[in-house]
């Protein structure tokens, strides 16, 4: 090896998060604007750790109550019959759509569970200051970004399915509480993945490097 | 704003955005990509034709969003009786059922972040076509990428198809127009995406600071 890679940081280079643009601001405390695009300059994500936890953590709160509650109340002839999203998966299965009843359960139940975990992992192996399998861990993270707006699947379907069955008296479906539990944790964990910065997974091993 | 801030020449070094490893890219020809060394992350994209293939995927996106925000995306019917909803008309009726904070998500995700992305993508590829464009594009362009992780269009998709699976156990369904209109904005959303240039656009707009193109800047000063 000739050299240890060197990061923007090091060398006092701060790159644009909104349009990529390679600044050297003279002061490095204030960096200041980006002279072509105008984005407000800064060396990491602000206070990243910190959001990203309180909105993990929120968003865990709400995970509970979003599977308890129900999502979906169908009323029949005047019997009012709740479904929370795992029924919803066992009505799909019951009814002959294994493949969509496998969807909305990866989708609902799976992705949203494993993105809190994924972003967990991530905060805690930062804070440990921990050094291996960087390039798998910024996949990971490219990963949750990639997969986490599929989770909004129930949402949408509930929505259509409220939208549509609206045949009082005969048949009417009606949303439930947990509809809003779970766009909730979508929203949560979505901006809990903007908050969080890839770089600070790189940044403990060129420390230790200088 | 410029005296205080130093910038590198607009192609030489980049640093990547997910590692914020600094490297030197060669000149790439059209079709090219360029990975960041260490983590893998796509630096640069450069596109075939970056401006004119866009637009005109963007114009045809802008059409199928009117329909597909205008049409009914499904109808139904049991004894005698017919229902349809629209797009807004879905979260319309989630806020009348008291769910008025899932109903705004619904509203953003489905129809007000799309088009949000659309048309300022629209006015950002009409401005780039006689460069410089004015600098308040920048502006556009943000929120061009502010919109897109939020535009879930093919999230919707796969959540009407469900809905209607689903629906097609207690009453006869239909779908409409919209939802085929929906199906074509799925697949234009990712054509725009994958034709784009970002770098290409930025390089033809108007700095902020106020300079037309990139000021002469001296080559960056490498770290002791």
């Amino acid at each position: 090896m000739t050299s240890a890679p060197l990061t923007g940081a090091q060398s006092g280079l701060l790159s644009c998060e909104t349009c990529g643009l390679l600044a050297q601001p003279a002061d490095a405390a204030e960096p200041g604007h980006c002279p072509r695009c105008g984005a407000a300059l800064e060396w990491r994500r602000p206070h990243s750790i910190q959001t990203t936890w309180a909105l993990v953590v929120a968003a865990a709160i709400c995970y509970i109550p979003a599977n308890l509650l129900p999502v979906l109340g169908t009323t029949s002839l005047g019997a009012t019959e709740y479904d929370t999203i795992m029924g919803g998966v066992v009505f799909l299965y019951t009814s002959g759509s294994w493949p969509l009843a496998l969807i909305v359960l990866v989708a609902s139940v799976m992705v949203p569970l494993g993105k809190l975990v994924a972003i967990g992992y991530l905060l805690i192996t930062v804070q440990r200051g921990s050094i291996r399998s960087n390039r798998e861990r910024t996949r990971l993270y490219r990963m949750v970004e990639l997969i986490g707006r599929w989770s909004m699947l129930d949402v949408f379907v509930d929505t259509f399915t409220v939208a549509l069955v609206q045949l009082q008296p005969l048949m009417s479906v009606q949303p439930g509480a947990g509809v809003l539990f779970f766009a909730a944790v979508v929203v949560l964990t979505m901006i809990a993945a903007s908050t969080f910065d890839p770089r600070l997974i790189w940044d403990a091993g060129s420390e230790e490097e200088s | 704003m410029n005296d205080r801030i130093e910038t590198a020449p607009e192609t030489a070094i980049h640093a990547c955005p997910d590692c914020d490893l600094l490297q030197v890219l060669p000149e790439l020809a059209p079709g090219d990509k360029a990975q960041c060394a260490r983590c893998g992350r796509t630096l640069v994209a450069r596109a075939h034709d970056p401006i004119d293939r866009p637009l005109a995927l963007t114009l045809a996106a802008l059409l199928a969003l009117i329909v597909a925000n205008t049409s009914p995306l499904m109808d139904l019917s049991v004894v005698g009786r017919h229902a349809s909803t629209t797009i807004l008309g879905g979260a319309y009726e989630m806020w009348l059922e008291g769910q008025e904070a899932t109903a705004l998500v619904v509203a953003f995700c489905a129809a007000i972040a799309p088009a949000a992305y659309v048309l300022s993508l629209l006015a950002v590829l009409l401005a780039a076509r006689r460069p410089p464009g004015p600098w308040w594009i920048g502006e556009m362009l943000r929120v061009t990428h502010a919109m897109e992780p939020w535009s879930m269009v093919e999230v919707m998709m796969l959540g009407i198809l469900v809905a209607l699976v689903k629906i097609a156990e207690l009453a006869d369904v239909a779908p409409g127009i919209g939802m085929y209109a929906v199906g074509v904005l799925m697949l234009l959303l990712p054509a725009i995406q994958g034709s784009l240039d970002p770098e290409e656009i930025w390089t033809r707009l108007q700095w902020v600071a106020g300079e037309n193109a990139a000021p002469p800047s001296p080559p960056v000063e490498r770290a002791p």
